[in-house]
């Protein structure tokens, strides 16, 4: 639990948001702490197609549940938590991982960053300061890469553009509603915000392992996820700004 | 008229007649049937017209003219094929949004039914649908 000087205005109507596609093992655990760091924020679980229990285990936390008839990937079930977002009216919006990667009690730093910053989206990166997350070897050059290119692109420093632990204001919920990147979204919609003219901002912030499953990214799918990645940034470029 | 002329022709009129048919039992969309159509009719003509086709041949630099009608007949292909990754893509959108308001809908449901009839469990509901 966060001390009370760090609790969020009670005024704003916050949804995290948690895609999961069978995190049976962690969601409950998940929603529980973010229950107790962000007791004023709903949460919705989007539930990608999962074949386990991880939709029965998230509504009986108290999570509200939305289950995908088919699997859309992680870029398809985010949009739909903005899409919900977007019409419910929330004021704020916060991803979280259902694996247990990102820590809850973390939800209220990036909100409280959001004010500070005047920021319309907030990163968690993981390498701002060292807080002993291990990346293996390829996997930091793949981050490092990427994180490099669309520095480069985007003109502003970012260190983190795989994390996917993030408070976005109304403005970028509306935005991510209408549009959102599909396989593999997060470094590409950091560009994407950026030409959007939102102000991106990261903090740093502590990431567990993984409580279970895999990570989506297994060694055989990093060059897939690099190029496709890649593809799309640079395919985005020649695009209108959205 | 020689065997390969023969072979030029058949194959283009087959492959009209089999694009006709299909658009006729309402299996082939009219939309989609056109390319198949332009595909067709383009390699009946330079089959009959063999003059256009020893020209076409002569431009390309195919010393062989029957030869031509293949690689025009690869281009439209290609061509196709193309066109319905397209198509393809454009359905993965449609589908991936239906998705994402089915799944918003359904919810909303369950919602209203808990409101009206008190709350229904996961298994009920498994049961019902």
């Amino acid at each position: 639990m966060k001390v009370v000087g760090k609790r969020v205005p009670l005024a704003m109507e916050i949804l995290v948001i948690i895609p999961a596609y069978n995190e049976a093992h962690s969601i409950g655990e998940v929603i529980s702490q973010v229950r107790s760091s962000a007791p004023e924020a709903d949460i919705i679980v989007v539930d990608d197609g999962s074949t386990d229990a991880t939709a029965t285990i998230a509504q009986a936390a108290g999570a509200f549940v939305v289950s995908l008839p088919n699997n859309l990937g992680i870029g398809g079930a985010m949009q739909t938590g903005y899409i919900f977002a977007a019409e419910t009216g929330y004021d704020i919006a916060v991803q979280v991982d259902g694996d247990g990667q990102h820590d809850p009690t973390e939800i209220c730093d990036l909100i409280n960053a959001m004010e500070e910053y005047q920021a319309d989206v907030v990163i968690g990166s993981r390498y701002i300061e060292d807080r002993g997350y291990i990346t293996p070897f390829l996997r930091g050059v793949g981050i490092f890469i990427l994180a490099y290119i669309v520095s480069l692109i985007i003109r502003q420093r970012v260190t983190d553009t795989t994390s996917g632990f993030r408070a976005v204001n109304r403005r970028v919920i509306e935005f991510c509603a209408r549009e959102y990147p599909h396989d593999y979204p997060e470094p590409e919609s950091v560009v994407l915000f950026r030409r959007a003219g939102f102000c991106v901002r990261e903090i740093p912030v502590t990431m567990n392992p993984r409580y279970g499953g895999q990570s989506s990214i297994t060694p055989m799918r990093s060059f897939y996820y690099m190029v496709k990645v890649l593809l799309a940034i640079f395919i985005g470029l020649l695009r209108r700004v959205p | 008229m020689r065997k390969v002329e023969m072979v030029m022709i058949l194959g283009s009129v087959g492959l009209l007649l089999i694009v006709l048919e299909l658009v006729r039992q309402r299996r082939l969309k009219e939309e989609y049937s056109l390319l198949w159509l332009l595909t067709a009719v383009v390699l009946l003509a330079l089959s009959l017209w063999r003059s256009s086709l020893d020209l076409i041949a002569q431009l390309m630099g195919i010393f062989y003219p029957p030869t031509a009608l293949f690689v025009i007949g690869f281009g439209f292909v290609l061509l196709l094929l193309l066109y319905f990754s397209t198509i393809i893509s454009q359905l993965s959108g449609q589908n991936n949004s239906l998705t994402q308001r089915l799944a918003i809908l359904d919810w909303r449901v369950q919602q209203l039914e808990e409101q009206i009839h008190g709350p229904v469990s996961q298994f009920d509901r498994n049961q019902k649908m």
